[in-house]
C-alpha cells in the first residue's frame, strides 16, 4: 500500500516536520471545527490511527441546517443548465484530486491503490451521469397535461428544499456522492453526515467542492458520530427530506418516526453503488408543481 | 447593592436643590457624571454575552423576554389589516400553545393606535405608540405635543418619545429637558418612554448624560434607539443606560426601566439583554415593568428557541406565523 507518509519523507529531509491536514466540517462554505471542539479518531480498517476528524455536535447540525437553508433560493433560482456546469466542475476537480483521494479511499477501506483508483474514476463518472441529467430530469419526470379547455398545463419537479443525507457507511467516496449528487442536482441543499468510520474522503471531496463554484451552503457536510447526529437531523422541523440510506437497519424506524414530526420525504434505498444509477434518486427529493396557463392565439 | 459612582448622588442633589433649569446648571450636572470608561463597557459587556444559559434557565429567560417585548411595527406600508395580525400575536404569541405568555405591547405609529386599542381592548397587552415626529424629532414642540395628545385620544397607553438629538449635541441640554417635561406633563398617566437615538450620539458619556437628563425629565423607560438610524441598540450602550438606571434609583429611589430596541433578532440577543440588565441594574429589572425589548422578527425565534426546549427537535419558521 503506499502511504503518503513514507513518499513525503523520501522527497524531502529526514529532519523536516510534517504538516498534516486538519480534517474539519463544511458548514456554510467554511471549514469550522466542531463547535463543541470535540474530535475522534479515525482507525483504518487494521486499527491503524488515520487521523483525528471533528466531531460534530447537535449544533453543529442545527447550524448546517441554517446555511443549507438560506443557501435554497439562490441554488433553486440557478438555472438548469448552470447547475449541470457546477456539477461537471466538481467533477472536473475530482479528477484533479484523484491522487488524494485514491489513497484515503485506499486506507479508509482498505482496498489496493488500484481499486481505490477505480473507485475514484466511477465516482468522476457519477458525477458527470448526475450532472448531465440537470437539465434533462424536468423534461422526464415532468409533463404536458390534457385538459378539458384552453389551457396549457405543465406538471414540474421542483426541489423539496432541505435535504439531510446519511452518507453510506462502507462506500466513503463512490457512495458518498452518488447520495449527494442527486438531490443537489434538483435543486435542494443538503446537509450530509459522512459515514462514521470512513469520513476523511468526505472532507477532501468538501474541499473539491468549495473550490467548484457551488454556492456556499448548498452542500454541507459533518463529520461524527451517527448515533448522536442523525436522531437530531432526522428531527429537525426545517429539513424537509431526508436520505436514509446509510442507516443501519434497525436504526431506520426510529429515524423515520423522527422524521415524520414535519412529514419529511423519506428516502431509502441499499443500492449496490458499483451499478449504472437510476433516476430513484433524482425521483426522491422533488415535488411535482402543476401550473395552468391560457393558451395563447 | 452596586457600588456607586463618586459623585452621581451629589451631583442629582445638587441638581434637585436648583430649581432652575437652565443650560448651566444641566451641563454642570451632566458633565459632572463620572466618565464612562468605553474600553471597560465594551469589555464587560462581552464577557457578559459569554455566559451560558441552559435548560430551566434558559426557558425561564425566553419566556421572560416573550413578556418583555414591544411587538413593533413601524413601517410606511403598515395597514390596519396588518396591525389587527400583529395584536392578534401580541395576545397569542404561539396560536398552538396557550402557556405562552402574551407579549408587553405593540408599538406603532399614532395613526394606527385606534385600530389596535379595537383589537386588544383590556386584554392587557399595552398599546404603544411612537409619536413626537418619529423617528427624527425634526418638528417644533408644539407639533409633537399634538401628535402625543392624538396618539392618548385613540387610546395609547404608552408613548415613545424621542429626543432632540441636534439640540443635545449642540449643547441645549435646557430645551432637550424642556420637552421631555412637557411631553410627560401632556402624558399624564401614560407611561413615556424617551428614546435616546444612542446611534446618534456618538460616545457612551453622551449616552450617559442623555439618560440622565431623561430620567430627570420623568421618563417612566429610556430607550436606546429608534430602530431607524443604524448602528441601533448595542450591548455597551444597553450596559451604559442600565447603569444610569441603578445610579438613577440609588440617587432618588425612583426605579426608571430600560427599552433597547433595533436590530435584535435572536432569542441568544435577547438573552444577553436579560444577562446585561441582571448583572448591571439588578433582578428588580427583570420584570416587563422595567425591562422592554423592541422587536418585530425576535419573537418567532423566542417562540422557536421555547419550542425547541420543550420538545428537543430544532424548530422550522414554517411552523410559526408569519408578522
Amino acid at each position: 500500500m503506499v502511504s503518503p507518509r513514507t513518499s513525503t519523507s523520501e522527497s524531502h529531509p529526514a529532519s523536516r516536520l510534517e504538516v498534516r491536514k486538519t480534517y474539519k466540517l463544511f458548514i456554510g462554505g467554511a471549514f469550522p471545527r466542531s463547535e463543541s471542539g470535540r474530535s475522534y479518531p479515525v482507525l483504518a480498517p487494521d486499527g491503524r490511527l488515520l487521523a483525528n476528524a471533528a466531531r460534530a455536535s447537535r449544533k453543529d447540525v442545527r447550524d448546517a441546517v441554517v446555511a443549507g437553508r438560506a443557501a435554497v433560493a439562490r441554488w433553486k433560482a440557478a438555472t438548469a443548465y448552470n447547475k449541470g456546469q457546477v456539477l461537471y466542475r466538481v467533477a472536473e476537480m475530482l479528477e484533479g484530486h484523484g491522487d488524494q483521494l485514491a489513497r484515503e479511499v485506499a486506507e479508509a477501506e482498505a482496498s489496493t491503490i488500484r481499486a481505490a483508483r477505480r473507485a475514484v474514476a466511477a465516482t468522476v463518472d457519477r458525477l458527470v451521469w448526475y450532472a448531465g441529467w440537470a437539465d434533462k430530469f424536468a423534461q422526464v419526470a415532468g409533463s404536458a397535461n390534457p385538459v378539458a379547455g384552453p389551457f396549457f398545463n405543465f406538471s414540474l419537479p421542483e426541489p423539496t428544499g432541505v435535504v439531510g443525507v446519511l452518507a453510506p457507511r462502507a462506500s466513503s467516496l463512490l457512495g458518498l456522492v452518488s447520495v449527494l449528487a442527486p438531490p443537489v442536482v434538483t435543486g435542494n441543499t443538503v446537509v450530509v453526515l459522512a459515514g462514521e468510520e470512513r469520513p476523511l474522503p468526505a472532507v477532501t471531496l468538501a474541499e473539491v467542492i468549495a473550490t467548484a463554484d457551488v454556492p456556499a451552503g448548498v452542500v454541507n457536510i459533518l463529520t461524527g458520530r451517527s448515533a448522536e447526529l442523525a436522531p437530531v437531523l432526522a428531527a429537525h422541523m426545517d429539513v424537509n427530506a431526508i436520505d436514509l440510506s446509510g442507516a443501519e437497519q434497525p436504526d431506520r424506524a426510529e429515524l423515520n418516526r423522527l422524521a415524520a414530526g414535519n412529514v419529511k420525504r423519506v428516502f431509502a434505498s441499499d443500492d449496490d453503488w458499483t451499478a449504472p444509477p437510476t433516476l430513484a434518486r433524482l425521483r426522491a427529493f422533488v415535488e411535482t408543481k402543476t401550473v395552468w396557463h391560457t393558451v395563447g392565439c | 447593592m452596586p457600588p456607586q459612582p463618586l459623585g452621581t448622588a451629589r451631583a442629582a442633589r445638587a441638581f434637585f436643590g436648583d430649581l432652575a433649569t437652565s443650560d448651566t446648571a444641566l451641563r454642570q450636572l451632566l458633565h459632572g457624571l463620572p466618565g464612562v470608561d468605553q474600553a471597560g463597557a465594551e469589555a464587560r459587556a462581552a464577557f457578559l454575552a459569554t455566559r451560558s444559559v441552559k435548560k430551566d434557565s434558559k426557558l425561564f429567560a425566553l419566556e421572560l423576554a416573550i413578556a418583555m417585548i414591544d411587538l413593533t411595527t413601524l413601517e410606511g406600508a403598515d395597514t390596519p389589516g396588518k396591525v389587527a395580525a400583529l395584536c392578534a400575536k401580541a395576545l397569542r404569541p404561539d396560536p398552538a400553545d396557550g402557556d405562552v405568555p402574551h407579549v408587553a405591547a405593540v408599538c406603532l405609529y399614532p395613526d394606527l393606535v385606534a385600530v389596535a386599542r379595537r383589537e386588544i381592548g383590556d386584554k392587557g397587552v399595552a398599546v404603544a405608540a411612537v409619536a413626537t415626529a418619529f423617528p427624527s424629532g425634526r418638528a417644533t414642540l408644539s407639533v409633537k405635543l399634538a401628535d402625543v395628545r392624538q396618539a392618548l385620544d385613540a387610546g395609547a397607553d404608552e408613548i415613545d418619545m424621542v429626543i432632540d438629538r441636534g439640540a443635545f449635541l449642540s449643547g441645549c441640554y435646557g430645551q432637550v429637558y424642556e420637552e421631555v417635561r412637557a411631553v410627560r406633563e401632556a402624558c399624564g398617566e401614560a407611561v413615556l418612554k424617551v428614546i435616546l437615538e444612542t446611534g446618534e450620539l456618538a460616545t457612551l458619556d453622551n449616552v450617559a448624560r442623555a439618560a440622565w437628563l431623561a430620567m430627570l425629565g420623568g421618563a417612566d423607560f429610556i430607550k436606546t434607539s429608534t430602530g431607524k438610524v443604524s448602528p441601533a441598540s448595542t450591548a455597551p450602550v444597553a450596559l451604559v443606560m442600565l447603569s444610569a438606571v441603578r445610579d438613577f434609583a440609588d440617587a432618588t429611589g425612583r426605579r426608571v426601566g430600560v427599552k433597547v430596541a433595533g436590530g435584535i433578532r435572536t432569542a441568544k440577543d435577547a438573552i444577553r439583554y436579560l444577562v446585561l440588565a441582571y448583572e448591571t441594574a439588578g433582578e428588580e429589572w427583570l420584570h416587563p415593568s422595567a425591562f422592554r425589548i423592541g422587536a418585530s422578527s425576535l419573537l418567532n425565534d423566542l417562540l422557536m428557541q421555547r419550542a425547541k426546549q420543550l420538545s428537543g427537535a430544532y424548530q422550522g419558521p414554517d411552523y410559526f406565523t408569519v408578522d
